[in-house]
């Protein structure tokens, strides 16, 4: 599988943490904050926000220099030590939402192996908006791209000019060829000396012949060229809370027959699951890695919908992982981690004389596992009177207590998503139609059960305020029975179309 | 030449296959319908648990499987325990299998992408013990997979039912093709039951049901009420000898 790398770029870092830090007290979006860092023996503009570079502040500039042109300026310190210990700490917040394999790209982003994670989402561009959206509501501005190497999404995040960008696998050489120089990762006084002899983008850079560049410019440009390109792996080394129960074992000769994998990855969980039962705990989600000789890092998650530490259960989830792990040419050093593991809990059977209920947990948790956790739940009834809005997803372990569903009123089997128009033949407006016709097949209605009017939700949305519906259940002359609708009271045209729907059909 | 087997020899015999081919069976339990005219008919009085059976709707009714499904719904009520219900299509309405006697904190539902993952979850759901049974909507169901169903019901005493549903209603052809399901049964929608002329409405609905094949019994089909919300079929009025009321609220499980 190729990989595929996500770089988070937070271009406003510092000034947007200490917003984050001051909340209410922050000063408004509009006043210009700088952050001040040391060059040499100056104080100089490190950093600030968009409001001061739009005062016409730029970075480098002295502070002196910059309070004597912009009144009103709000000058703090940079953090480079506390921007870095957070960073880590936002690394930890992404890798359990998004992917075991995320990592801190200092002193402003985030790289996140996606590789494989993306289905769980909808899809890649759903997962980079879902992660810009979440550090929005954090108050944190970001750009994110995915692309085929960490070196290429990195370069995209920051130099696209695009807040999402996804680089179709196996294209980066053209997404990256526009680019500046300065995109490479490379430190400024190789990229000025570069610019020297005239390159100014990577595909220039990329064209020219390698040998001479490497004579002349040292092996840096030339691997980060590579990296960028996707021809040379980058390991990202996953960060872990300090107090993350793990297992790790090197391999003197790296392995890679699955058999072997499995049997070690077994032992190794076992021995997780010794150092979760010292601690009192029980995982909740278990990441394993598995560190190729060739240097790039696979990993594969399990999450549990309940506390466990039974190593026996664990290790057979943890071993159907095993066929989306490549092991390349060998796998050298195999870690397993279990973040946000939680006290052990142990349920009391119910009451004397009760049924007691099965344990489903290690099924939810293997089907979970083979799903992807969205595709394993329960259904559970809303306080709604509308059918469409009446049914909501709960965790398969919740087990909802009751139900508000109409016992009285017939529902169908099965309910249409989409609620599709039929063609009717109605006599009289509070009366179901004489007959209808449906995907192309005319059938009249022999019996019919209704009107069971339905009214708008005023309090969800204005335009519903004088809505209404009007379900039947009719049965043709074969038997078929339908749930069908008219959209609005049969009179009052602020009450909905007046025209018919067919909604479900019963068994 | 050779002395003739005793006729001792040969029933010993007779009972070391029959152990070999039962051996793996957690029980032969059985699910009666609480309706006579079906229990009789079935080998054991009911539907095996330990067993895969398959529901399939007739004419339109093979691309919904509304009637299948309840149908579905209204044997596994009257189980004890959880469903597992696997599907491709989210269409199925809560509310309906709670009015079949199956409430939201009986059924588990997993969505599976494609037919091959509704099988395999059908299958990991018949390993793990606790469940009322495992229901899958599936269109074509082979030999083997349905073999594997078999086995795994079997072995964990679990009853498992295939939905069959189609996409076009000419695939339903498939129904033909033999399966390892020790019952296959096909519901069609009857006009339902008549009302009294001055009422208005819809009476309860009315199935034909006909069991098209079944393991050590005959084939036959009958024409019956559909389930309540307890789970429980009914003989229409004018057929019933006697009120049906009698068993039908004894539909546990008995060995």
């Amino acid at each position: 599988m190729t990989q595929r790398v996500i770089s988070v770029f937070l271009p406003r870092w510092p000034t947007d943490r200490l917003a984050r830090m001051q909340d209410k007290a922050a000063p408004s979006p509009e006043t210009p904050i700088v952050m001040a860092g040391r060059v040499g023996r100056r104080r100089a503009i490190a950093h600030m926000n968009l409001a001061a570079a739009k005062a016409g502040l730029r970075l480098g500039q002295a502070i002196a220099h910059a309070t004597a042109l912009v009144p009103g300026l709000v000058l703090h310190d940079l953090d480079a030590a506390g921007d870095g210990m957070a960073l880590q700490r936002l690394a930890l917040w992404a890798q359990r939402l998004y992917s075991p394999t995320v990592a801190a790209d200092p002193p402003d982003g985030l790289v996140i192996d996606a590789t494989g994670c993306a289905h769980l989402f909808g899809g890649e561009e759903k997962m980079l908006i879902d992660i810009r959206q979440r550090l929005g509501r954090a108050g944190l501005t970001a750009t994110v791209a995915i692309a085929d190497s960490w070196g290429g999404a990195h370069a995209l995040a920051r130099y696209s000019r695009r807040p999402i960008f996804v680089a179709p696998t196996g294209a980066l050489g053209r997404e990256l060829a526009d680019l500046p120089l300065s995109a490479l990762r490379l430190p400024a006084d190789l990229v000025l000396a570069l610019a020297k002899p005239g390159f100014d983008t990577i595909g220039e850079l990329e064209a020219s012949p390698k040998g001479p560049l490497a004579h002349r410019f040292g092996l840096d440009p030339i691997r980060r060229l590579d990296q960028a390109h996707a021809r040379q792996p980058e390991p990202i080394e996953p960060v872990f809370a300090p107090e993350t129960p793990r297992a790790a074992r090197i391999f003197a000769e790296p392995i890679g027959a699955p058999e072997t994998l499995a049997r070690y990855l077994t032992a190794l969980t076992v021995e997780l699951c010794a150092t979760l039962e010292d601690l009192g705990l029980g995982a909740r989600s278990i990441d394993a890695f598995f560190h190729r000789v060739d240097n790039r890092i696979e990993s594969a998650r399990i999450g549990l919908s309940t506390p466990a530490r039974d190593a026996s259960r664990l290790a057979k989830l943890l071993c159907e992982k095993l066929e989306t792990v490549d092991p390349g040419f060998g796998i050298d050093k195999m870690v397993l981690a279990a973040p946000g593991a939680q006290p052990l809990t142990y349920s009391q059977d119910e009451a004397l004389g009760g049924q007691q209920r099965a344990d489903l947990s290690g099924l939810i948790d293997t089907l979970a596992a083979r799903l992807g956790p969205e595709a394993v739940y329960r259904l559970a009834s809303a306080d709604s009177d509308l059918p469409e809005r009446s049914v909501r997803k709960t965790p398969a372990v919740d087990i909802p207590a009751a139900f508000s569903w109409p016992v009285d009123w017939p529902r169908p089997t099965r309910f249409f998503p989409r609620p599709e128009p039929i063609e009717t033949l109605a006599l009289l407006p509070d009366q179901p139609p004489a007959s209808f016709t449906w995907r192309g097949v005319r059938r009249r209605v022999r019996r019919a059960d209704g009107p069971e009017r339905v009214f708008g939700e005023w309090w969800k949305a204005d335009a519903e305020l004088a809505r209404s519906r009007d379900y039947f259940q009719v049965e043709d002359e074969g038997g078929a029975r339908y749930w069908i609708y008219r959209d609005g009271d049969g009179e009052d045209a602020a009450s909905g179309s007046q025209r018919w729907f067919m909604a479900g059909v019963f068994g | 030449m050779s002395p003739r087997p005793a006729p001792a020899a040969l029933d010993a015999l007779r009972r070391k296959v029959r152990a070999l081919e039962t051996q793996d069976r957690a029980t032969r339990a059985v699910l009666p319908f609480g309706v006579s005219a079906l229990d009789k008919r079935l080998p054991g009085g009911g539907l095996s648990l330990g067993a895969l059976h398959e529901v399939a709707g007739g004419a339109e009714e093979a691309l919904y499987g509304a009637a299948a499904a309840r149908f579905a719904a209204g044997i596994l009520a009257r189980a004890h325990g959880e469903v597992l219900w696997c599907r491709r299509q989210a269409d199925l309405f809560a509310p309906s299998l709670a009015q079949a006697g199956l409430p939201p904190d009986r059924v588990i539902f997993a969505d599976a992408g494609d037919e091959a993952g509704v099988l395999a979850a059908m299958e990991e759901g018949l390993r793990w013990p606790g469940l009322a049974g495992v229901v899958g909507e599936v269109g074509r169901l082979s030999m083997t997979a349905s073999r594997r169903l078999q086995l795994a019901a079997e072995r964990s005493g679990q009853m498992a039912i295939a939905v069959r549903r189609w996409r076009r209603v000419a695939d339903a052809a498939d129904l033909g093709q033999p399966t390892a399901a020790e019952t296959r049964w096909r519901i069609s929608a009857l006009p339902s039951s008549p009302l009294p002329p001055s009422v208005p409405g819809v009476g309860r609905p009315r199935w034909f049901l006909e069991l098209l094949r079944c393991r050590a019994g005959e084939a036959f089909d009958i024409e019956l009420e559909a389930c309540d919300a307890k789970g429980h079929l009914r003989l229409p009025a004018p057929l019933a000898h006697r009120s049906a009321g009698a068993d039908a609220g004894q539909g546990r499980a008995v060995a």
